[in-house]
């Protein structure tokens, strides 16, 4: 009946992938230069995993929606990437972070798969220094690292407040030296709209050239999704605005399992909204909760300037709820007692949505320089968008939607429920439970992409390398493209009068309201009815100018928000089905005496994994349980 | 805030284009430029027009996306800063603000404010990489490198390649982008086994693009977003001459 084998290799946690790897199947050399892999998407993962597999002599076709592939969204990661290289002495290892990684995310991910991910983040950091990736150094010339948010030993690597940059720059020019020597071929400006399945095989996709808006057919031996997250599904995200859950949604209605779609990260250190016409929300990396203070006033309604505000009369209240840690608690901890400060009328700014990060005390303890040295470039940032001087007065920020733990469902080999269809980084969902920590995802797409997927993929090709180049004229790829369309002609001959940014934003509302940082069953139901009413409302008076043949920004749009609908409807049932509080899953209904998250391990110690049962169809939901063997289930504490 | 708006219109490469006057009402000055085109996008939108296209993504100033011409600059007036994080506050209210693509040989116009620069990517598939296989990097602390030079390799290494540094030039010239990525990987031990190569195919493929030579201006400098420095077209100079 259950469907879902997850895969993991039998034996001791820190020989899994050892033994995977002394078993896997090869494919010989002759024979990858025979086989062809298409990979979606041009971040960390997306970038690595192709010039690794060009590396290994496979035909690899890339595709990004952007102009080129250097533009994808890793690039905006800013604090660091963790690894257990233990470079500073303080007691880390491969298991510490491990252990780590899996307290963090709740006790809601896989031991195999988080051991794996640690264990290959040492070899990400060598990989990234021989690339020319220029982290941070200490004046003997050795790699210097600092401590992010959530736990006890300094792991993080970093280029200062730009390590995603430099990251997916050192991706971006393996990339290129691959699409020299002819293994990857680049094609840019395209946006995956389907996946094509042939018996039961992922073989193929549909893009849309977004210069002609062409649609165009590509076959391949696999597929491989590192399409990213989606939270921008609340309109306003710290993510990039084209960024979209569409490629990883057709896959999931062509047979990939969607597993734990409501786990999404609430970054607690965002700069709040400013103006109704905001299109994101930018974020303060994490790494400043390091030398900056949270408070607000503890008078209600304080109006003063925060530098009037004396001393006492000041709450810093994750130092008061949390001394053991302090401002450094996990992400969704942070963010939650954000919101409950402003909820309960403390908040500041003009709107009372925001709270302060002050640096007043540690420009005073370190200097100007140090604190310019680590974070300069955040300060800019900061200064450059909101106008205030953030070394003279304390930053405004306020949590956003940021970063989604759900993606598609994969085994340990990265593999979805559809053969030959693999999701990696942000847009699977494996490692990081129901919260991620912070510096792990760099951590992790890096991993992925260039040290798991490369291995495992093998394991799935060397069945394939009697199979002839896929042809792209076949019912299967006609029958793709023909959906794909239906649904654009469908979308730009509406003719109605609002457009579909106006609609995402609606939709956004009413996520954030109900599924956001704090849900409850009423909530949630509540928006199940909201959902629908806009989306009918939405296929009755959408107004997309312009046709589909040609460059339209406006049916971009719309078709990614006509997705956005469906998800947004599975990603609430997965939330009202998931009766506990979890990481960034909190459920009021579901808490302890003082506020904090109640799990449920005897019920919902699972992955949840949804399989699309047809239009109009409830979802199917299949549980993965989730065995832990070298650790015991706590309660997450950071008293 | 109300605005004058002249942004140059273009169907598609083939076609001649025009500036067309847009007027615009209610901006607030918190409005970074974008949001104030996405306002007038969604008016355009909702008469069934065609909206203004110009290419933007992260709108956080780091992914290299957008950029126009604004009254004359690449990114506008405030330096510094890209076009996403050009606040509103910075403009006269009831100015007229004059919005073009990039215009240089090298970056056709694809539509409007949206040019093509995958001429900046054959640069860098030429030879902005070093040739390090997955799996044989050696351990990260075994390559000591200065905090200096890694500090240095770092502030070229941030360029976003946005391409304002082509447009501002009024050769059309690559050479500061060019430059940041050959000063990268000078400055590293890492980088310097495929030195003299890296500096030859990179000149080589700017030059067959149709990029112009440098003679010394400084504009881009004076516009790069991210301030990159015009001594990395000393570096590039003085590594390109040791390479023959």
């Amino acid at each position: 009946m259950e469907k879902l084998v997850s895969k993991i290799p039998e034996g001791p946690l820190a020989e899994k992938w050892t033994t995977y790897k002394a078993n896997v199947k090869l494919v010989s050399p002759a024979n990858k230069k025979k086989l062809e892999i298409i990979v979606v998407g041009t971040g960390v993962a997306g970038s690595g995993a192709a010039s690794a597999l060009g590396e290994l002599g496979y035909n690899v076709k890339v595709f990004c929606y952007n102009d080129t592939p250097r533009r994808a969204h890793a690039i905006a990661s800013q604090g660091g990437m963790n690894a257990a290289k233990n470079y500073q002495n303080d007691g880390d290892s491969v298991y510490r972070l491990f252990l780590d990684m899996i307290k963090g995310g709740d006790y809601r991910s896989r031991e195999g798969n988080v051991y794996r991910a640690a264990e290959v983040s040492n070899q990400v950091i060598d990989h990234f220094t021989a690339l020319g990736v220029p982290f941070a150094r200490d004046y003997g010339g050795t790699l210097t690292t600092r401590s992010f948010g959530g736990v006890q030993v300094s792991r993080t690597f970093y280029a200062k407040g730009q390590t995603g940059q430099q990251c997916l720059l050192g991706a971006y020019s393996s990339l290129n030296r691959q699409i020299k020597k002819g293994t990857v071929t680049m094609y840019p400006r395209r946006e995956m709209l389907d996946l094509v399945v042939i018996d039961g095989r992922a073989r193929g996709i549909i893009v849309r050239n977004l210069i002609t808006g062409k649609l165009e057919r590509y076959g391949a031996h696999a597929v491989v999704l590192a399409t990213g997250g989606y939270g921008t599904i609340f309109y306003l995200s710290t993510l990039a605005v084209n960024s979209n859950g569409s490629a990883a949604w057709k896959a999931h209605k062509r047979g990939a399992f969607f597993a734990n779609p409501s786990f999404i990260q609430i970054h607690p250190t965002s700069i709040p909204q400013l103006n109704e016409f905001q299109s994101k929300l930018t974020l303060m990396s994490e790494s400043l909760r390091n030398d900056g203070r949270i408070w607000v006033p503890k008078t209600k309604g304080d109006r003063r300037q925060p530098n009037e505000i004396p001393e006492e009369e000041r709450d810093y209240y994750l130092e008061r709820r949390y001394p053991a840690f302090g401002n450094l608690v996990p992400r969704d901890i942070a963010s939650r007692a954000a919101k409950e400060r402003c909820d309960a009328g403390y908040g500041v700014g003009q709107t009372g949505l925001a709270v302060y990060l002050d640096f007043r005390d540690a420009i005073k303890k370190q200097g100007k320089t140090a604190i310019e040295n680590k974070y300069g470039n955040l300060f800019e940032m900061y200064s450059t968008i909101t106008g205030t001087d953030p070394y003279s007065e304390p930053m405004r920020i306020y949590p956003a939607g940021h970063y989604t733990m759900g993606g598609l469902w994969v085994d340990y080999e990265l593999m979805t429920t559809i053969p030959g269809l693999y999701a990696i980084g942000e847009a699977n969902f494996s490692d990081h439970g129901a919260n991620r920590l912070g510096a792990s995802s760099l951590m992790q797409i890096a991993g992925d992409g260039y040290f798991i997927l490369p291995v495992t993929i093998g394991n799935y090709l060397s069945d394939q390398i009697r199979i002839p180049k896929i042809s792209t004229d076949s019912p299967e790829f006609d029958e793709a493209e023909s959906t794909v369309k239906e649904k654009l002609e469908k979308l730009v001959s509406i003719e109605g009068k609002q457009t579909a940014a106006s609609f995402h934003k609606r939709l956004g509302k009413i996520m954030w309201d109900y599924c956001g940082m704090i849900r409850n069953r009423e909530g949630l139901t509540r928006a199940l009815e909201l959902i629908s009413e806009l989306e009918e409302e939405f296929w009755q008076d959408l107004t997309v100018p312009g046709t589909v043949d040609e460059m339209n920004s406006e049916l971009e749009k719309a078709n990614r928000v006509a997705d956005f609908f469906e998800l947004a409807r599975l990603l609430v049932n997965d939330a009202l089905a998931r009766e506990e509080s979890c990481g960034a899953h909190f459920r009021e209904e579901y808490q302890t005496t003082d506020g904090e998250a109640l799990r449920n391990d005897e019920k919902f110690a699972y992955v949840a994994a949804w399989e699309y049962a047809g239009a109009g169809k409830p979802h199917v939901l299949h549980r993965e349980e989730l065995r832990f063997e070298n650790v015991e289930m706590k309660v997450r504490s950071y008293k | 805030m109300r605005f004058t708006l002249k942004i140059w219109r273009q169907k598609n490469s083939e076609s001649k284009g025009a500036f067309v006057t847009y007027e615009i009402d209610n901006v607030s000055p918190e409005m970074s430029f974008l949001e104030m085109l996405d306002a007038l996008n969604k008016r355009v939108a909702e008469e069934n027009k065609d909206p203004v296209a110009f290419d933007h993504d992260c709108r956080e100033g780091i992914c290299g996306s957008c950029g126009m011409y604004i009254n004359g600059h690449p990114h506008g007036p405030v330096p510094g800063v890209t076009t996403c994080l050009l606040s509103m506050r910075h403009f006269r209210d009831g100015e007229t603000i004059t919005v073009e693509p990039w215009r240089a040989k090298p970056f056709p116009v694809i539509k409007d404010l949206i040019v093509d620069r995958s001429s900046l990517d054959k640069i860098q598939t030429a030879g902005g990489f070093i040739s390090v296989n997955t799996g044989s990097a050696p351990e990260a602390n075994s390559i000591l490198v200065k905090k200096h030079d890694s500090d240095e390799a770092f502030n070229s290494g941030i360029c976003i390649g946005c391409g304002a540094c082509v447009a501002a030039c009024k050769n059309a010239s690559a050479m500061l982008f060019v430059s940041a990525r050959i000063s990268q990987f000078a400055l590293l031990p890492q980088g310097k086994v495929e030195a003299k190569e890296r500096v030859r195919s990179m000149v080589e493929e700017m030059d067959k693009l149709g990029f112009g030579n440098c003679s010394n201006t400084g504009a881009c400098e004076a516009e790069c977003p991210k301030q990159i420095k015009l001594t990395n077209i000393a570096r590039l100079k003085r590594e390109y001459y040791k390479a023959f």
